[in-house]
């Protein structure tokens, strides 16, 4: 009898140092890994905190004020009476206008070349899904250098042009590769009873496939437009000497020069704000949605 | 028309655009660096540009600098990226949900604007910008690449047997070191490769993070085309092409991976 009540409590024992034992380790786990967000971090608050106040280098706290965001939508900086480099705006117009239209390009092109590579044979599909990935798989710089030998070569001067043909060469890829699951979920008789029923391929296009593919479509168009936003190396290449310049080559120009530009600052903390505004909403999204397929 | 109206039809060719695009602006191009790689300046065959090449110590140097680089700040992510990304994915350790995302998230920042917040963290606290700035820079650029695809991969990985081997009998280093850890390889490789191929080809990075001090392989191959004409055009040509080589070795390397697909699965 008394053994029984021995082995119980030494099993309590057991369990309770287990619990303490998980305890301890869940503990140092997630320390672990809030240091390291700390200090992934650091460099991006630390830009956030310096928006709110006017000094021209980081780390001198010269009093908390908007200023810096008022110069940077007004243009103009009262206290100083100096205008901000407009070329910054430029920068911010072309980031945009190349975003959006190198990803609309990319969305219809790579969708129409899912559809295609889709309905071919084993071996060509194979061959230009070899051929699809090499734009991935290339670095920046290897895909501006020889981009920028290839309009050398055919004389074609560089510029917004030639800017957006290459941001389509790297975002097309990833269209193709968000369009193709839905491709292969779809049912393939659908579109083929639309033709004959007396659809156009294009109307059949239009009616009977797009509804189907539009969220592959539209996650492969948002990816394109932060590749294209996030883009430094290939646009370098590229844009050649005409005064077009992104968001990335503004910086890496203004950098060099020595020392940002201090209206960077709140741009940048608006990006940073409305992208992790952004990425929760998706994520919110894609569990509910995921939630409502239990 | 109506032989243009079944052409439509014919969904296959709906892809030929595309190909024409791609071999226009990825196969064409590719093949011009490694025609200029094997030309002079008044475009005659010559070896010279890998003779120049292998004759500058200086440049050879650099390239091996770089490997180095590229290969310890891989190790680093890797050493620091596989227990965050273990921690996360395991479920005793209870991390709330978000952590993954913060994680994640730095990836979708300009890593240009990431890198200059690094360089002004330095001079903050007046720490000199070298060889430590620029390591300390690119494992922060480039961690959640490594987090992510392993992450990713332990997540989607079968738990029973991560239980079948508790139940035979296995502690928790044995399971871990015979069961989880080779279950991750696809991962680590995808991993590894997302952070060895841009830091090795990378060139806006170390010029920033150590004020033009250390100049890296890709600084050099950029700095061809920047100045000096066409001869130099040639030489960088040549160094695009080592490059390249080095690329297309890595990736074969991690071939069986869906490293292609580890960036769009966020959205």
């Amino acid at each position: 009898m008394k053994q029984t009540t021995n082995i119980i409590s030494s099993a309590d024992l057991a369990v309770k140092n287990r619990q303490r034992d998980l305890k301890v380790r869940r503990f140092f786990a997630n320390a672990y890994l809030w240091l390291l967000l700390v200090v992934l971090y650091a460099p991006i608050v630390l830009i956030i905190v310096f928006s709110f106040t006017k000094s021209k280098v980081l780390g001198n706290w010269t009093g908390f004020t908007f200023g810096l965001y008022e110069n940077l939508f007004t243009g103009y900086d009262r206290v100083a009476q100096v205008y901000v480099d407009p070329n910054l705006y430029h920068s911010v117009f072309y980031t945009v206008i190349i975003a959006l239209v190198s990803a609309i390009c990319a969305t219809i092109l790579g969708t129409l070349a899912a559809i295609g590579i889709y309905n071919m044979r084993q071996r060509s599909r194979n061959a230009i899904r070899f051929l699809n990935s090499i734009p991935m798989i290339n670095p920046d710089i290897i895909t501006g250098i020889s981009l920028f030998l290839l309009f050398v070569f055919l004389g074609i001067s560089r510029g917004l042009v030639t800017v957006i043909i290459a941001h389509v060469v790297f975002c097309t890829p990833y269209v193709v590769l968000s369009v193709m699951p839905r491709l292969s979920r779809m049912n393939p008789n659908i579109y083929e009873a639309a033709l004959d029923l007396g659809a156009t391929p294009f109307v059949a296009l239009r009616k009977v496939m797009m509804p189907e593919l539009w969220p592959g479509m539209l996650s492969g168009f948002i990816l394109s437009i932060t590749l294209s936003i996030d883009d430094f190396g290939v646009t370098f290449f590229t844009k050649g000497s005409g005064g077009i310049d992104t968001l990335s080559t503004y910086i890496y120009a203004d950098a060099r020069k020595g020392g940002l530009t201090p209206e960077l600052r709140p741009l940048f903390s608006i990006i940073f704000i409305t992208m992790l505004v952004l990425l929760i909403i998706i994520n919110v999204r894609a569990k509910k949605n995921a939630e409502k397929k239990k | 028309m109506s032989k243009f109206l079944s052409l439509i039809g014919s969904r296959r060719s709906w892809a030929w655009p595309y190909v024409l695009f791609l071999v226009l602006f990825v196969v064409l191009p590719l093949i011009l660096i490694i025609v200029y790689a094997f030309q002079d300046s008044e475009g005659h065959f010559t070896l010279q540009n890998f003779v120049k090449f292998f004759n500058t110590s200086e440049a050879v140097n650099t390239f091996i600098y770089s490997l180095a680089i590229a290969l310890i700040t891989t190790i680093i992510c890797l050493l620091l990226g596989y227990p965050a990304a273990y921690i996360m994915a395991t479920a005793e350790f209870r991390t709330p949900q978000v952590m993954a995302m913060l994680f994640i998230l730095p990836m979708w920042i300009n890593f240009l604007l990431r890198t200059l917040a690094t360089v002004e963290l330095f001079n903050m606290f007046s720490l000199p910008l070298g060889e430590g700035a620029l390591l300390f820079g690119m494992v922060y650029d480039f961690l959640p690449f490594m987090i992510y695809p392993i992450y990713n991969n332990l997540q989607k990985m079968d738990h029973s047997l991560i239980e079948a081997a508790q139940d035979l009998g296995a502690n928790r280093v044995e399971t871990f070191l015979k069961v989880i850890f080779p279950l991750s390889t696809p991962g680590i490789y995808s991993g590894i490769i997302m952070v060895f191929m841009p830091t090795v080809s990378t060139f806006a990075i170390a010029e920033l993070l150590t004020h033009n001090k250390i100049t890296l392989f890709g600084s050099l191959i950029q700095r061809s085309f920047g100045e000096g004409g066409l001869t130099m055009w040639n030489y960088g040509a040549a160094l695009s092409l080592i490059m390249l080589i080095i690329i297309a070795l890595t990736s074969f390397f991690g071939e069986k991976d869906d490293t292609d697909t580890q960036r769009g699965g966020l959205v």
